[in-house]
């Protein structure tokens, strides 16, 4: 009903497939690093994570970028909405990410250099 | 009286009341509450996912290694193949839904039909390709040794190929024979018994002097560590206890049993998603049908599943990232 009062949709389709294709193109990069795994992206590190892994999750993001803007359709929302979403979600998975693996590299500290056999 | 506030100072402002601050309906917003609830609980399962896999980051399972199977190419080594399969097919289906809204945006009700029909397709496929995935997971392929400090030894032969243990084991008599229900009192049954037992393995295992074992701890290049053939025989003697095939919530060939249960439980989650979406996205297909929506003169229904559907999409391309590819 808003819809049709406040102003006339014009097609998206073109933009749609074009979103699809991109989409498809960095899931096909993903999938081909992940089977060749070049050495130079697995043997550096930046901040104790390797390159690849750095790589898949930045394409990841980028994915969820276009899925959320131009699927989900964030981007014709007001900008209260799209921040209250956006956010809200930023900050809070961050937060429980960092916090959580924090945790779990020290507990790996612990197993590796306490007195905690479990290699046996 | 003087001190009533009767104007505000905000009136006609964004935020200054009477109007829609968002300029979204009811139902739009409320699924937006749900996405966000719903994304913030798929994180904590997929944070936690991340807690143990740090704690075990130099034994973890390799994905890789682990999903190898395509449909029709029985045997032939295809890692991720299938999964990136699945992860088009569920992208696709997101198109079919954005289509379909777009259709309804234009009130073309055939258009949205045959779109909300093939993201229905789409769905129902996928759920299928994971069950499948499950299948595959669960009865594993090579199978391996167990330790009593519940850690996975796997077979390798010289050439760094894995080696299935029913190649190794040796046909000999077994410690014990099932016991089955049909043989005793209905309600009394004994453990299922291994395919292979400890002993035909360890006897295959002595008599081959092409085989080695390999751990779970990972190297520096990130790959298994590989015993010598004395350091195989020692740990085999030493430390096995047992054999297990395949994965459950209990024991996985591939690695440690946490693997397997945040493996079920998140992509269960995430099927369970797909399952329901599938179902709502039949109702409104009906509903479509039967042209509710041109009666009602909007087809914003369809665009609130849409947001439901574009999420559990948006939800497997991190699935698809944290488990099959870092």
């Amino acid at each position: 009903m808003a819809h049709s009062t406040e102003h006339v949709h014009e097609s998206n389709t073109k933009r749609i497939w074009m979103v699809f294709g991109i989409l498809s193109v960095v899931t096909i990069v993903e999938v081909f690093l992940g089977i060749i795994k070049p050495e130079i992206l697995t043997h550096n590190h930046l901040l104790g994570m390797r390159l690849l892994n750095w790589i898949f999750i930045i394409l990841t993001l980028y994915k969820a970028y276009y899925i959320a803007w131009a699927f989900m359709h964030l981007e014709g929302e007001t900008k209260g909405l799209r921040r209250a979403v956006v956010w809200t979600a930023i900050f809070l998975i961050g937060y429980l990410m960092f916090i959580l693996l924090t945790e779990g590299g020290y507990i790996y500290d612990v197993y590796k250099n306490g007195h905690v056999a479990w290699d046996f | 009286m003087e001190a009533t506030v009767v104007r505000t100072g905000t009136e006609g402002k964004t935020w200054g009341g009477g109007n829609q601050p968002l300029g979204a309906s009811y139902g739009k917003l409320m699924m937006w509450f749900f996405i966000l609830s719903d994304a913030l609980t798929f994180s904590g399962f997929l944070a936690a996912y991340g807690f143990s896999r740090f704690k075990f980051i130099d034994s973890w399972p390799i994905a890789d290694e682990v999903f190898t199977h395509f449909p029709f190419l029985h045997g032939i080594d295809a890692p991720m193949y299938y999964v990136a399969l699945m992860t088009f097919i569920l992208i696709f289906s997101s198109v079919t839904m954005v289509l379909a809204v777009d259709a309804g945006h234009h009130m073309n009700k055939s258009k949205v039909t045959i779109y909300m029909f093939l993201t229905i397709i789409g769905g129902a496929v996928f759920v299928g390709s994971q069950a499948w995935e499950w299948k595959n997971f669960i009865s594993g392929e090579y199978g391996a040794l167990t330790t009593k400090g519940g850690n996975i030894l796997q077979v390798l032969n010289t050439d760094g190929e894995r080696v299935a243990l029913s190649e190794v084991a040796v046909p000999m008599g077994r410690d014990r024979v099932e016991h089955e229900s049909n043989t005793g009192i209905w309600f009394d049954q004994g453990e299922t018994l291994p395919t292979y037992n400890l002993e035909q393995i360890k006897a295959g295992f002595m008599a081959n002097e092409d085989l080695l074992l390999r751990t779970q701890i990972l190297t520096e290049d990130g790959e298994k560590t590989i015993l010598t053939r004395e350091e195989s025989l020692a740990k085999l003697n030493k430390d096995a206890i047992g054999t297990v095939e395949g994965a459950n919530l209990s024991e996985n060939e591939y690695g440690t049993p946490l693997f397997a249960d945040f493996f079920f439980f998140i992509t269960g989650f995430h099927g369970f998603h797909v399952f329901s979406g599938v179902l709502i996205n039949i109702i409104i297909f009906f509903n479509v049908i039967i042209g509710t929506y041109e009666r009602r003169g909007s087809y914003e229904m369809v665009e609130k599943v849409g947001l439901y559907w574009h999420f559990v999409d948006l939800v497997w391309v991190f699935v698809f990232t944290f488990f099959y590819l870092v």
